[in-house]
């Protein structure tokens, strides 16, 4: 299992990759959320992946012990995916901005700096 | 100490903000900084001639060893008074030179920055802050190089000499990063003890390169010299200041400093004495062929620090003591010399030598300083030029090797100096008065009585050098850690060799005074050689680099995200594929692996398919809604990988997203098809090869074995520290509690910016 | 999106989604929950009643700006931080309890004032940036 999920994020990471290195602006944003998704799944991946044993102690018991879920990247990526929703928010605010303001969706004509552009 | 170098930062902030108060009296005023400084340095005169030394400690960084530790002995105090000295004729005299200017206060601010930094510099007994105070020094001259910022000659100049002299900062942080390194102290005063250790460590040679090309650069030795002349475009109390008197002798005193530290030997003389000599030689020769006075003057005070290099490269006591008393001579004949030109230059408009004559008919004040610092600058008794001069000649004749071709190449560049002198400092005054000049006046007593009080103290130091020799020659030759035998300055030394030697300066001096006279035909002749200087070349050089660094930034700088972004994965695939291909063991435990059971394979089948679809759909709608089912296969991954907290933020965020895209999608273009085929080829086959890249280091990690430390440190003590049992969240609010903080105050952020994003831009639209 | 259906049940889904989101909140700690996911129940709550019956009614329930819920929760969020220092010289971020646990709502201590820090922020946030945008569209 551990192998295909690797090759999984290898497909997020260069579907994210590919994406990001297109003109339209909404296919970069598209392809930052899957390039966030793929590293969501690298941090959990690299955790180790344990089934059916959630980082929660027993009611009865007072230390976690036997086979268990790294809480760690659960942590990391808990705060990970609600950050990386406000980055999209921003995201897709800036380019419904400069597409009212410039009236383009090509990332081409905004390679100046010049208000004039 | 701290405050007295403090005083001049202070200064010049406070100009900052009280700038335009600060116009015509008021400037006279701030000419107190430096006199109350230099009586402050003066009252120490009797402790340090004396031979005690004064510590002073404020730590600044400990951790680091850098502190802002003082020290005043001999040579500091001896360049603390130049500084303060020096710097107090100079502000009173700015204060009638520059009186209607309108940038007066930011003249002044640089000036009393100048003053601290170079005041901390020579106090500073810490190769850190010394360096720091270095570079501040080397700013400062920049902006007063270029304080006349109109003139594209100015901003040349300023950053050709902001170039030399910052690249010397750069060798001096080398320097003494690694002296700092071999000695273990930062601390120049610990560095004594430690001669042997620094000497002969392998680092020896190349700390010793480094702190040379650091004074040589500061101090305008050949090949780096020709910053200075340019330097002079600066006001000529600016040039009298820092480019004659104190600033380009950092490096003389940096060398004087690093004596007794880093004199080991053959090389130290070898390098010093050969560069000190071509230097002083060559832009002696110089002087000839100038007419303008500044320049003139430019190339004589490079001689001069090409004299001082050379004594310190010979090293003996002599030496070290003729150096200390010509850093006087120098000071108080070169800026008087410089003062005096500002007023030509000022009253007349022109500095062209050739044109001026006469002038004591209207200014003889100015004549009478001219006269006596021309009489010190050739070395005529009684003044203390004689005193110096004589010191210079019996320090090469008595040192070891080459005696009579160091004392020839001595005579020569002193008969060179002398015309230097004669020429700026006598020949204005001299012959007829032209018409043109008739109806020129005395200036203000503020500009002409700095220059005559420089040397009128030039004769009475020469007349009693015992005055120099109690406050400064001893102390100094203390501080050099050779073995100190006692001597005595003195006017007359009887009918010797040294005499004999003195009489042909002088009269060789004069026999070229009067027969030698600046043409313009000479610097003509002398500028078509000028595509073989260092000057030029080294322009060249950095022409070069500039057309370089334009084509390499244009390049990589293209102003695309698709090519930044291709750069970095095709360099990252390069390396780290380079890594894995070289060293690449991948063996899988199967055993050690999670069962693959058919529930996953669906998640991940429509995982992938959402992945697949979200990349290639025409449509974006479609493109959203498979990104939302990406998005609810990752919260089931998560839920079936023991991660229910995971899942069940992955599936609410989730639901946000779909929301928000479907509300702003609508106000979007429809794809277009922008990029051709060879294109997307391109990018698909960089972001697949870094793919498979990323899968190949998540197999080579996850066969190394996992550091679990933490991870059991939250398991055993979740609910004994924090009462909690849901790990996870226990992490979220109490063991990373201050994370989590921060993570929420960027979410804030993040909608603080949208909001503003939306509705400040349409309020200030629907105004219009 | 006018449907009686839909319109209807959000009368009813919006207190028992908020109920359901300040549940999830309490039980964080000892279960999967807490504050972040709390508030994005909740966010998704308020945004499902504002499909169904229109930004302004649900605006008008809010009473004020989600906006103004940000800087409430960093505020509680931080004072629990320093709570300990203030109340009992500890350390920053020390957990503080409350000794018997309180029917319902369970142990009370420093970490769920945190917790609902979190929970004001998430609901502020993601409120304030799908009603600026729906408002703008």
């Amino acid at each position: 299992m551990e192998i295909i999920l690797a090759i999984i994020t290898g497909v997020l990471y260069a579907s994210g990759i590919y994406m990001i290195m297109r003109r339209s602006m909404v296919k970069l944003i598209l392809g930052i959320i899957l390039l966030g998704n793929g590293v969501n799944l690298l941090i959990f991946l690299l955790g180790r992946i344990t089934k059916g044993e959630p980082p929660i102690i027993d009611s009865a018991e007072k230390v976690l012990e036997g086979v268990y879920a790294d809480p760690i990247p659960q942590a990391l990526i808990l705060t990970a995916i609600v950050i990386s929703f406000g980055l999209q928010a921003f995201a897709i605010i800036l380019v419904k901005r400069t597409y009212k303001v410039l009236k383009t969706d090509d990332l081409d004509q905004l390679n100046t700096t010049d208000e004039d552009s | 100490m701290l405050g007295a170098v403090l005083l001049g930062f202070l200064f010049s902030l406070f100009l900052v903000f009280a700038g335009s108060y600060f116009r015509g009296k008021l400037a006279v005023l701030s000419s107190l900084i430096p006199i109350s400084l230099f009586i402050y340095f003066l009252t120490f005169l009797p402790q340090v001639s004396a031979g005690e030394v004064i510590y002073e400690n404020h730590e600044w960084i400990p951790s680091f060893g850098v502190n802002l530790s003082f020290t005043l002995d001999g040579l500091a105090l001896l360049f603390a008074l130049m500084i303060t000295g020096v710097g107090s004729l100079v502000f009173l005299y700015t204060a009638a030179y520059l009186k209607d200017h309108k940038y007066l206060d930011r003249f002044y601010g640089y000036l009393s920055l100048f003053m601290a930094a170079m005041l901390g510099l020579v106090l500073s007994d810490n190769l850190m802050s010394l360096f720091i105070f270095w570079e501040l020094t080397s700013i400062s001259s920049f902006y007063l190089i270029g304080f006349n910022n109109d003139k594209a000659d100015s901003r040349k100049s300023a950053l050709t000499a902001l170039g030399i002299t910052g690249i010397g900062g750069l060798l001096l942080l080398g320097g003494a990063v690694l002296l700092g390194d071999v000695a273990g102290t930062y601390r120049i005063s610990e560095m004594l003890m430690l001669r042997d250790v620094i000497t002969d460590s392998p680092h020896y040679l190349l700390i010793l390169l480094l702190i040379f090309g650091a004074a040589f650069t500061k101090s305008a030795q050949f090949p780096f010299h020709f910053w200075l002349p340019g330097a002079m475009k600066a006001p000529t109390p600016v040039s009298t200041y820092l480019h004659s008197a104190t600033m380009v002798k950092a490096g003389v005193y940096l060398l004087f400093r690093m004596t007794p530290v880093l004199n080991g030997g053959e090389i130290w003389h070898t390098i010093l004495i050969s560069v000190g000599a071509v230097t002083m030689v060559y832009s002696a020769f110089h002087i000839i062929f100038r007419t303008d006075l500044k320049g003139i003057l430019a190339y004589s005070t490079i001689s001069a620090l090409g004299i001082l290099v050379f004594l310190i490269g010979i090293g003996t006591q002599a030496a070290l003591i003729a150096a200390a008393v010509f850093i006087v001579v120098h000071a108080l004949y070169k800026a008087s010399l410089f003062l005096i030109t500002g007023i030509i230059d000022h009253e007349t408009g022109t500095r062209d030598v050739t044109q001026l004559a006469g002038l004591r008919k209207v200014m003889m004040p100015v004549a009478i300083a001219g006269f006596v610092a021309a009489l010190i600058s050739g070395g005529v008794p009684p003044t203390l030029g004689f005193v110096g001069k004589d010191l210079i000649y019996e320090a090469t004749l008595h040192f070891k090797d080459n005696a009579i071709f160091l004392t020839i190449i001595a005579i020569s560049t002193n008969v060179l100096l002398f015309y230097a002198g004669f020429v700026a400092g006598v020949k204005p005054f001299m012959g007829k008065l032209p018409e043109k000049f008739e109806k020129l006046h005395l200036p203000s007593p503020l500009m002409w009585l700095p220059p005559l009080v420089m040397t009128l103290a030039g004769l009475v130091f020469g007349l009693f050098p015992g005055l120099i020799e109690s406050a400064f020659a001893k102390p100094i030759a203390m501080t050099q850690a050779i073995e100190f035998e006692d001597f005595h300055l003195k006017l007359w030394h009887g009918f010797n060799t040294i005499l004999g030697l003195s009489a042909i300066t002088l009269l060789l001096g004069t026999v070229l005074y009067f027969t030698l006279k600046p043409k313009h035909a000479l610097e003509n002749a002398i500028a078509k050689l000028d595509v073989i200087a260092p000057k030029d070349l080294l322009l060249k050089l950095s022409e070069g680099f500039a057309v370089f660094s334009r084509l390499w930034t244009n390049f990589f700088q293209t102003g695309y995200l698709r090519h930044y972004l291709s750069i970095i994965v095709a360099f990252l695939i390069l390396l780290l594929g380079y890594l894995i291909f070289t060293d690449f063991s991948l063996e899988i435990d199967f055993s050690t692996l999670t069962e693959l059971t058919i529930y996953e394979i669906s998640i991940l089948l429509m995982l992938l398919s959402g992945v697949l679809y979200t990349v290639f759909t025409k449509s974006r709608l479609a493109a959203v809604a498979a990104l939302g089912v990406v998005g609810l296969s990752f919260s089931l991954l998560f839920l079936f990988y023991s991660a229910p907290d995971l899942a069940m933020t992955q599936f609410s965020v989730d639901t946000l997203t779909v929301i928000l895209f479907v509300l702003v999608l609508y106000k979007l273009p429809k794809y277009l098809k922008l990029s051709d085929t060879g294109l997307r080829i391109k990018h698909g086959v960089l972001s697949i090869s870094f793919g498979i890249l990323i899968t190949l280091l998540i197999l080579r990690v996850l066969n190394e074995p996992k550091n679990t430390e933490i991870t059991e440190y939250y398991a055993e003590n979740a609910y004994k520290l924090a009462r909690g049992k849901n790990i996870v969240n226990v992490i979220l609010v109490d063991f990373r509690g201050i994370d989590t903080m921060i993570e929420i105050s960027v979410l804030i952020v993040a909608a603080l910016g949208v909001f503003g994003l939306l509705k400040l831009r349409l309020k200030s639209r629907d105004k219009k | 999106m006018k449907t009686i259906i839909l319109k209807s049940a959000s009368s009813y889904l919006l207190p028992v989604l908020l109920l359901f989101s300040v549940f999830i909140l309490l039980r964080g700690h000892y279960l999967p929950g807490g504050g972040f996911v709390g508030g994005l129940v909740a966010a998704i709550a308020f945004v499902l009643d504002a499909f169904s019956n229109g930004l302004d009614k649900t605006k008008s329930v809010l009473k004020i700006h989600p906006g103004f819920l940000m800087p409430l929760g960093l505020l509680i969020a931080f004072l629990s931080g320093v709570s300990p220092i203030i109340f009992s010289d500890l350390p920053l971020m020390t957990g503080l309890w409350v000794e018997n646990p309180i029917p319902v709502i369970g142990a009370i201590g420093s970490a769920l004032f945190f917790d609902l820090g979190v929970y004001l922020v998430v609901i502020g946030a993601s409120l304030t940036i799908i009603f600026t945008i729906s408002e703008s569209a």
